[in-house]
């Protein structure tokens, strides 16, 4: 019970300070914006070459921008850790007489709800430019979508949490932050292609390697439903983002209760 | 004394940072109810003492007991006992004063129907009922304190650690906190363990203090049994040529003890008033310009510097080094 209400008070903190912060808010309508009509558009005309079944570009990387988005959000989250270091406030928290499981899992929690949030503005903007981009979007793909957008978020949070309790500042979190960001990113398929003929086969194999690849094609399945030739069937993409969400969620528990 | 009866108990109780012994087989024993003053200079191991018996540092060897509990085997129970005011801010300034006590009372486990009457007391005692609700960025440096303060108390520790409470704090605010502490001792029966690099604050809080330096404690007792120590009075010297003063009085019948200071010298002394215009005297008759000098009863830093054989460095705007600088990186 006391482990239940500190881990719903870790959860409360986070999704007060996301709510609170209108920069971050503002951003996470921009970020997409300029993803989803500049890269995307700009983009589309070079990509009539690129094999996708029968998607247009735009079609093809929306569910991929709404998995970067997770993607970076979560692993920005691991800012915060960083942050209440900086500023004492881990300390309130690790001489609370809560499990080290439940302080990992509150701020796991509450820093996927922030992910969460942002992915969903992603489904929002989408919504807006739907004719503009030329996509097809409604409640009940968006419904569909979350639940796989809560798998997904869970895991990436994780190794944002994992990461930050490994660094020492702000500045090389950043730096560290983009060795794992963009290698997961390009490596996922969220933005080309990378099954198939014509694509080298070291690439093929290294994106198996990343969990996030199994996320977006997931992600495809759902919104882009028969135009999209899945690359795993829904199933198996579900049970590596559990597997690899359990692993994480080890992982970073221990990484936290490390105690000097 | 047995062992049970007693709010904190360490034995032997150690730390090493690679090289570097921070707490150096530390020995000390609280009784319930007593204000604990622990008194040294920034990197004597203060705080790296507190973390350790906070939970929040292992020990390299030996042992200690917080409230009964051990600090490696009971960490869950000793972390129910206790309160802690750290040296360093440790609230979160996005959310509000009250939004604060609230995270801290549910991750102390403090009952949902209990939390808010003991939050507005908590609140009126540290007269913060009126900005409560503002977000902590607003608060100054006094009003933050006294929060951490308010919040060490939510969740009726037997213990209360402040570490270095008043650091950093303008006179009036000190002044105000210390009226709070001592408050608060007479609301709660609450053991207090005070560490802090101010003479006058362990003087005026402490029932013992014991002076650290080095990771080692040198001395510990009452306030004014440790200043009996220095039977007779202080006198101070202010001159640039403290070594030749210093050669030219020693021996003088009724000076017991010389200690060199930054601007001069810092003489213990038997009947200072008879002994003042004899030294003045010798000064001037060697070509010693002396620039001032007082007479005045002994105070701590006196016995500080008669322990240690050198001042403590007053303020805490200090470069870190040695086991801060360490500290501080290992577990800020």
């Amino acid at each position: 019970m006391t482990e239940m209400r500190g881990i719903y008070t870790l959860w409360l903190r986070e999704v007060k300070r996301y709510l609170r912060d209108r920069a971050r808010i503002v951003s996470s309508f921009v970020q997409p914006l300029l993803w989803l009509a500049i890269f995307g558009k700009g983009l589309s005309s070079l990509a009539r070459g690129i094999q996708l079944g029968n998607l247009t570009y735009q079609q093809y990387i929306f569910p991929g921008i709404v998995g970067q988005t997770l993607l970076f959000t979560s692993m920005f989250m691991g800012i915060s850790v960083i942050w209440d270091r900086e500023f004492g406030f881990l300390k309130e928290i690790m001489v609370a007489p809560i499990s080290q499981f439940s302080v990992f899992l509150g701020k796991m929690l509450g820093d996927s709800t922030d992910a969460l949030i942002q992915g969903t503005m992603v489904f929002v903007m989408g919504a807006i430019l739907a004719s503009f981009l030329g996509i097809n979007l409604n409640l009940t793909v968006f419904l569909e979508s979350l639940p796989i957008m809560v798998l997904i978020t869970f895991g990436l949070v994780g190794v944002g949490l994992t990461v930050a309790s490994l660094i020492e500042s702000l500045e090389s979190f950043g730096v560290i932050q983009s060795f794992i960001n963009l290698p997961l990113f390009f490596l996922s398929g969220a933005i080309i292609p990378l099954s198939g003929p014509g694509v080298p086969e070291w690439l093929q194999i290294a994106s198996r390697f990343d969990p996030l690849t199994y996320g977006v094609d997931a992600l495809r399945t759902i919104i882009d439903g028969k135009a999209w030739q899945p690359l795993y069937p829904l199933y198996f993409d579900i049970v590596i983002i559990c597997a690899f969400n359990i692993a994480m969620i080890i992982i970073g528990t221990l990484m936290f209760s490390r105690r000097k | 004394m047995t062992l049970l009866e007693n709010a904190i108990e360490t034995s032997e109780l150690t730390k090493r940072f690679s090289s570097l012994v921070a707490v150096d087989k530390l020995n000390i024993s609280v009784e319930k109810g007593e204000v604990f003053g622990l008194l040294g200079p920034n990197g004597a191991g203060k705080t790296t003492t507190i973390s350790m018996l906070c939970t929040l540092l292992k020990p390299s060897s030996g042992w200690a007991k917080v409230n009964g509990f051990d600090i490696v085997k009971q960490d869950t129970q000793v972390r129910n006992s206790i309160g802690i005011v750290f040296q360093d801010p440790s609230i979160d300034d996005r959310l509000t004063g009250r939004e604060n006590l609230y995270m801290h009372a549910n991750l102390y486990g403090v009952p949902t129907s209990e939390q808010k009457p003991r939050i507005d007391r908590v609140l009126k005692l540290v007269e913060l009922d009126t900005r409560a609700d503002d977000l902590m960025r607003t608060y100054s440096g006094g009003m933050r304190r006294r929060l951490e303060i308010a919040r060490g108390l939510i969740h009726y520790p037997k213990i209360l650690f402040l570490d270095e409470p008043t650091i950093g704090l303008d006179p009036q605010t000190r002044e105000h906190i210390w009226t709070y502490i001592e408050d608060l001792r007479k609301a709660h029966e609450v053991t207090m363990i005070l560490t802090t690099h101010y003479m006058d604050e362990a003087d005026r809080l402490s029932d013992r203090i014991a002076i650290m330096d080095y990771g080692k404690i040198v001395a510990s007792d009452t306030p004014a049994k440790l200043k009996d120590t220095l039977e007779g009075d202080v006198i101070s010297i202010k001159t640039k040529e403290a070594a030749k003063l210093s050669s030219l009085i020693a021996g003088t019948a009724g000076v017991l003890k010389i200690n060199t200071v930054n601007d001069g010298l810092d003489l213990t002394v038997r009947g200072g008033k008879a002994l003042l215009p004899r030294i003045v005297e010798t000064a001037a008759k060697n070509g010693i310009f002396i620039e001032s000098v007082s007479l005045r009863e002994p105070n701590l830093a006196d016995v500080f510097l008669h322990y240690t054989g050198r001042g403590i460095r007053a303020e805490g705007s200090d470069e870190l080094h040695g086991m801060s600088a360490i500290r501080r990186r290992q577990i800020k």
